[in-house]
């Protein structure tokens, strides 16, 4: 049995986690900008790149990919390594990794405040960032599967397993959603059409939480927690049983995101009821989590790190309760569309992202630089920030989720809605909204205090970069008959992945057009295309991120159908390429907005929105009247929507333009008559032509229009 | 609708991955002692700065 001295990469860990640390830090300060945003608009410095919508997405992708993104490969980096006794498989392939992210992130910065975007949450970035994130995200599991395959432990611990599961699934999951076809550099339309697109979007984006936020920070429980307590995980097995049950289940339980919408029923219930059972894994791995402290309780009060894995872990033990508690259908009613959400959202990514990393860090950056945490008092400190900041956070958002879901579904007792005016709502939950800000802002300044400590800790350590650790080497002669299983063991196994991802993306590319377009039969004869100005007026309102703040969804309640009108049907959204449902009410619904104002209103409105409802917390877009659309791309819009199977008629596209013109010089002339001057290619224009528009096809029997 | 069977074709491919993955992990001895890994891992970097002879 001969012994070998290794060298564990380090480096490679320390650049992953200064990065998970500056972008972390960076994204909490864009997410405290639009929490201010929300009570103050002027927050916005009255600037397009800083305003809500543009940035909302910054602050999501910034924390999810690059501050936990970054964290999961710096954990991933050190316990692999460690677990299985061997070097990264690759130097080469861990800086390409390293930069590339890093640049992903560069580029998601720059493209989202310039209202580059595809509109779909967690999945905004364009389609060349889109192939970046795939490529990167090969390189980082062609490094791991290969590590995995020279290891010098036969046993994979339970760890392993986790990041295995984070990395082939949420590569399928980055495919399948990412389909889009470009019509430009930077511009792109989703192949899938309105209840199919958000069907695909939220099986997405449920599942990111959970193999993004979720499988991979379990594996980093799971070798972190033991190493911090110095105890075994509580029981082994219960880690190996919730494991395989937990990805087994998540990966149907999208459509909860999805309840009282279009999509049909049944599609709705099969959410649900994976969404109940994925309690029992989820608590699988709490109780795991948790019990592994049995005995060592005295150093939980001690040492900060335990301090924030046990809080960690019980964030992750609420939130996956909670979870499927949302995905009930009366439960659901009441906090879809509410502040209820994030706040359900920051449980997990405040408590157990956020807290575990910040564990993980204390750890890892003394053992690596061989020195002791420069300040424990500061590392205390900093878990109360946290810990009082997050219960600032999501206690001010469930008290305003719970208010406004009953405001608005208050009726007086002679059946009308008590509060018909839905600002009214809005500023009734203000206050929580500026303490929702404030624990943010402490959540945040924690996070300096580490960043502080920890680049003290390194300045008075010194970075061993190759760690010398003495291993056995693997028997490679083994008994007879059980050859097979080694074969298995090596290259078989990532062989077998690549040929799967390889048939489906294969298969999906193949078959995946012909079949959707087929689907796109409209079902509602009078539900017609969109205009060209009404198509560059949409583009308008991805681009300013409108859809993070008005939901284009009117879900067959009383309560809802008084205040908004007709409730949606799946058919009037067979043109929505991407859809725009959206997932969270800042504002009204505006599925039924068409023909309820005037084009001046409109127009006052984005100008200066306190102007027509005094009090609104809506920002100002005085840029959308200066600016104007590329009337150049319309062909090619035209081209891209009929290739995506929307029936606008051959050489359609040449007309086009002639018909924008037309269209706008309607509008500018409504607006003209209320005394304002607007130019007829402005952004304004288009987007005025589009909100008309909104929920107006199904009204024509009754009403002539256009 | 139909998107749905492309979502769950994807998804039973997804799933028959882990299934294989779990079945092939029980067959080849990987949970047959579902006690020492949780151990083990907590002794895995002492070896080299301490004796190496520390057998396990």
């Amino acid at each position: 049995m001969g012994q070998i001295t290794i060298h564990y990469d380090n480096k490679i860990v320390r650049n992953f986690a200064w990065a998970s640390v500056i972008w972390g830090i960076v994204g909490m300060l864009v997410g405290v900008l639009i929490a201010l945003q929300l009570f103050w608009p002027e927050a916005n410095l009255n600037n397009q790149y800083t305003s809500f919508g543009r940035i909302r997405p910054l602050h999501t992708n910034a924390v999810i990919f690059a501050f936990v993104g970054n964290a999961i490969f710096m954990g991933v980096y050190y316990s692999l390594q460690r677990l299985l006794k061997a070097r990264m498989w690759s130097d080469t392939l861990s800086q390409i990794n390293f930069w590339g992210w890093q640049l992903i992130i560069v580029a998601a910065a720059l493209t989202l405040p310039l209202g580059i975007t595809t509109s779909k949450e967690y999945a905004e970035l364009e389609w060349p960032i889109d192939i970046a994130i795939a490529l990167m995200w090969v390189v980082f599991g062609v490094n791991m599967i290969m590590t995995i395959i020279n290891r010098r432990e036969k046993h994979m611990y339970v760890a392993i397993w986790f990041y295995l599961a984070t990395f082939i699934t949420v590569a399928v999951l980055h495919i399948v959603n990412s389909f889009e076809l470009p019509i430009g550099f930077l511009k792109s339309y989703s192949y899938y059409a309105g209840v199919q697109d958000a069907l695909v979007q939220w099986w997405y984006g449920h599942n990111a939480v959970a193999f993004f936020l979720t499988t991979p920070y379990l594996g980093l429980m799971y070798y972190f927690m033991p190493k911090a307590a110095n105890r075994p995980v509580y029981s082994y097995r219960l880690s190996i049983i919730h494991f395989w049950s937990l990805i087994f289940i998540y990966i149907w339980a999208g459509p909860h995101h999805l309840l009282y919408s279009s999509l049909p029923d049944w599609a709705q219930s099969l959410g649900v009821v994976f969404s109940i059972m994925l309690i029992a894994p989820s608590w699988g791995g709490m109780i795991n989590g948790l019990l592994t402290l049995r005995g060592v309780w005295d150093k939980v009060r001690e040492d900060p790190i335990l301090k924030m894995m046990v809080v960690a872990v019980t964030g992750y033990g609420m939130a996956t309760f909670e979870g499927p508690m949302h995905s009930l259908k009366t439960v659901n009613a009441l906090s879809h569309f509410t502040d209820w959400i994030p706040a359900h959202v920051h449980v997990g990514t405040l408590g157990w992202n956020g807290m575990l990393t910040f564990a993980i860090m204390y750890f890892i950056i003394p053992r690596i630089f061989n020195t002791k945490l420069y300040s424990t008092k500061l590392a205390n400190l900093h878990f109360w920030m946290s810990t009082i900041g997050m219960i600032f956070w999501v206690v001010a958002m469930y008290w305003a989720g719970i208010a406004q879901g009953l405001m608005w579904k208050q009726f007086t007792p002679e059946g009308n809605l008590q509060y018909p005016n839905f600002l009214e709502t809005v500023i009734n939950i203000i206050p929580m909204y500026m303490i929702r800000a404030l624990g943010g802002t402490i959540y945040l300044v924690g996070a300096i205090i580490m960043a502080y400590n920890l680049f003290k800790t390194a300045a008075q350590g010194k970075l061993v970069a190759n760690e010398p650790a003495v291993v056995t080497e693997l028997e490679h002669s083994n008994e007879a008959g059980h050859s097979w299983h080694r074969k298995l063991e090596s290259r078989p196994l990532a062989f077998t992945l690549w040929v799967t991802i390889a048939i489906l993306i294969g298969g999906v590319v193949e078959f995946m057009p012909a079949f959707l377009i087929k689907s796109n039969v409209p079902t509602i004869a009078s539900v017609k295309p969109y205009t060209p100005l009404e198509l560059h007026g949409r583009d308008v309102y991805i681009k300013e991120g409108c859809v993070s703040c008005h939901s284009q969804m009117v879900r067959p309640f009383r309560s809802e159908t008084e205040r908004y009108g007709e409730y949606s049907k799946s058919g009037e959204f067979v043109y929505d390429h991407p859809f725009l449902w959206g997932s969270k009410r800042t504002g009204p619904d505006l599925h039924r907005l068409g023909g309820k104002y005037p084009d001046s209103w409109h127009y006052n409105h984005m100008v200066e929105p306190t102007s027509m409802s005094p009090g609104s917390i809506m920002p100002k877009y005085p840029w959308l009247g200066e600016q104007d659309i590329d009337v150049s791309l319309t062909p090619k819009m035209i081209n891209a929507m009929r290739t995506l199977g929307v029936p606008y008629e051959k050489g359609y596209e040449d007309k086009a333009n002639a018909d924008l013109e037309k269209q706008a010089a309607t509008v500018v002339a409504n607006l003209k008559k209320d005394g304002i001057t607007v130019g007829d290619k402005s952004e304004m224009v288009a987007l005025i032509a589009y909100l008309q528009r909104l929920g107006t096809d199904i009204k024509q029997n009754t009403t002539a229009s256009k | 609708m139909q998107i749905i069977v492309v979502l769950i074709c994807v998804s039973v491919v997804v799933a028959s991955l882990f299934l294989w993955a779990f079945i092939w992990s029980v067959k080849s001895g990987q949970y047959d002692d579902d006690y020492t890994p949780s151990v083990r891992m907590l002794f895995e970097d002492q070896q080299s700065e301490n004796e190496s002879t520390k057998t396990k």
